[in-house]
């Protein structure tokens, strides 16, 4: 967003304007503020803040408050230590980051192959973004067709008879597959806009200077899409913790696609309403996505690259 | 298609075309290894997709007897009008409309109310606000499903607005937690773009002795136009595509989205793949049409957001 700098708007002139405003103007701004802001905290932050609260509590969510035991950290040394589908689901969501990262590769490379002055470059790009549209639900429902033991597509074309959905050491990768399928096309149109928004004069210079293709990627094209960067490793970190939809859908997230998010659901939608399990769990996924969501907030608040993002 | 078209930066085809051709001309192999790896790559590309329409095409007995993986027999749209009768469809699309419709005007408007003020005027608390809005929207859902879980549970809402007494179970509290959810992207979407807004044309209404509504309703929105087609493109398909709030925080399945309702329908109403491609397909075909008709706006709200910087 380039024409304003940030720091515009607090300057003198906002500043005088400011002071002009009436006392209508002044409730009317505060509760355009007041009342989408009390919406998304109420709604989003207190049931953040209520995770962390009640992730040292034992509440089985009968009654009223007064029945909520306070057991400090209970809930997590269990879930650390005997809570036998934890390490499994954490291992699976590490695989799943690691996974999207190498599709996030793929779609730069399609990207960056699709931005070249090329024949049907829209039509290939087209096919490519499809499955982004589509729900990761309905991913789900159309891979099931692919992956079906004895009437799917895959062993058809292979001539295998692969469990792929079933076989529990497998099914995960089945699944990454399938949802990689969508990231790829996600990826592929944010570094399109990206690079469409860089100055054709930096990969002509580089080209003068007599740099290679690839060279002129490792060199210019990829430092210059920084701020794109850092969007595109906070969206793929999160996606990857979120993921949910895919593997409910397959199995219900049971038999070798555990993940966290579905262990936290267990623990209020299953047979056992364990409220303080399940926001222990809850918790434990908050700090790891702090993990990527602190650092991309002071990169662009900090507003390092205002300005230089997509116009 | 619109891929391309995303208003991003200067014009380039005329910079570039010089060296482009005379690329173009001493990598011709190259171009052709290019060509040939973009092409298998859409083919894998397609093939699920073309897997499912050709199934749904054909009736359970054909592929009963000759099998999935074969051709001949008849082809038609039996299972789609079989799919969409025996499992009542057409009251999940309600279902869907009744939900994403109001969510997707509110969370523009309220998402533009807080653009507006933190865009066009300064506060002392306009970064807190948008890192509180940018922040919530990045969090997995998963994080606050409990307390949130708990709290529906727990707001009452008069019977005729739901009969069970509770925000939990309503169209009321899905549609709360889908705009609380999004007006967290949409506010730093707009406010970036209506940071662009010249503040000259605001002044000028100000000195016109415009109210601060006014400059909001009829200055600056009116200007907004491009991003909020984008937007709500956008917004219409990220919670036309929920499954997960729907999921927990609606137990009666009749009550359900499409998206959501799909899990259920599998098994009760969708015994075969056949019926389960047509399901499928019927499922996801609004977003199809928007894929068809409105990608350009769909792929400009992605990167809007994505490449906020």
């Amino acid at each position: 967003m380039a024409t304003v700098p940030r720091t515009a708007p607090a300057g003198p002139r906002a500043r005088r304007r400011a002071r002009k405003l009436t006392r209508t103007d002044k409730i009317v701004l505060a509760v355009m503020v007041g009342i989408p802001a009390a919406l998304h905290i109420g709604l989003v932050w207190v049931p953040t803040l209520g995770s962390i609260a009640l992730s040292f509590s034992r509440w089985e969510g009968v009654g009223g408050f007064d029945t909520i035991q306070w057991i400090r950290t209970l809930n997590y040394r269990q879930i650390f230590t005997i809570y036998p589908p934890f390490w499994p689901a954490v291992r699976h969501n590490v695989i799943w980051l690691a996974f999207l990262f190498l599709a996030t590769g793929f779609g730069l490379f399609l990207a960056v192959q699709l931005d070249k002055r090329l024949r049907m470059t829209r039509l290939y790009q087209s096919i490519i973004f499809l499955p982004v549209m589509l729900s990761l639900a309905i991913v789900g429902f159309i891979w099931h067709l692919v992956y079906a033991h004895d009437d799917g597509l895959l062993n058809n074309l292979l001539g295998t008879h692969v469990d792929w959905l079933g076989n529990s050491s497998i099914n995960l990768w089945a699944a990454l597959v399938a949802a990689g399928w969508r990231h790829v096309g996600y990826i592929m149109v944010i570094y399109l806009a990206g690079l469409k928004s860089l100055d054709p004069s930096l990969t002509e210079a580089a080209a003068i200077d007599g740099a290679n293709e690839w060279q002129s990627f490792r060199r210019v094209v990829f430092p210059a899409l920084k701020p794109i960067n850092v969007v595109v490793l906070v969206i793929t970190a999160i996606e990857s913790l979120r993921a949910f939809d895919l593997v409910y859908v397959i199995n219900k997230g049971t038999n070798g696609l555990e993940l966290v998010s579905v262990l936290v659901t267990n623990n209020i939608i299953g047979e056992a309403s364990r409220i303080g399990y399940g926001s222990a769990l809850a918790v434990i996924l908050l700090v790891v996505s702090l993990v990527f969501i602190i650092p991309y907030l002071i990169v662009y608040f900090r507003g390092s690259f205002a300005g230089r993002g997509a116009r | 298609m619109a891929a391309t078209g995303v208003d991003v930066g200067t014009p380039r085809t005329t910079a570039a075309a010089p060296a482009t051709v005379r690329r173009a001309r001493r990598l011709r192999p190259p171009r052709v290894l290019l060509h040939a790896f973009l092409i298998v790559t859409v083919l894998v590309w397609l093939a699920p997709l073309v897997w499912t329409v050709y199934t749904s095409l054909r009736p359970y007995q054909d592929t009963f007897r000759l099998g999935y993986f074969s051709i001949g027999g008849h082809y038609g749209f039996g299972n789609f009008t079989h799919a969409w009768n025996q499992a009542d469809l057409i009251r999940f699309y309600g279902n869907t409309l009744i939900v994403t419709v109001p969510a997707v005007i509110l969370t523009l408007l309220l998402a533009s109310f807080v653009a507006f003020a933190v865009s066009r005027f300064s506060w002392k608390f306009n970064v807190a606000v948008l890192i509180v809005f940018t922040a919530g929207n990045l969090l997995p859902q998963q994080v606050i499903i409990t307390p949130l879980y708990r709290l529906f549970l727990m707001i009452p809402l008069p019977a005729w607005m739901n009969p069970s007494g509770t925000l939990y179970d309503s169209y009321w509290g899905l549609i709360a937690i889908h705009v609380a959810f999004q007006t967290g992207f949409c506010t730093f979407v707009l406010s970036n773009y209506m940071r662009t807004i010249p503040h000259e044309l605001t002044e000028a209404a100000l000195i016109d002795g415009a109210s601060v509504w006014r400059q909001f309703w009829r200055v600056i929105m009116p200007l907004c136009r491009p991003a909020l087609a984008a937007l709500a493109t956008l917004e219409f398909i990220f919670i036309y595509n929920d499954f997960f709030w729907a999921l927990v925080l609606m137990s009666t399945g009749n009550k359900r989205p499409i998206t959501s309702a799909l899990a259920n329908l599998q098994g009760i109403y969708f015994t075969d793949d056949n019926l389960i491609a047509a399901g499928a397909l019927l499922a996801a075909l609004p977003t199809l049409i928007v894929y068809l008709t409105l990608q350009r706006q769909f792929v400009r709200g992605l990167t809007l957001g994505a490449t906020k910087g």
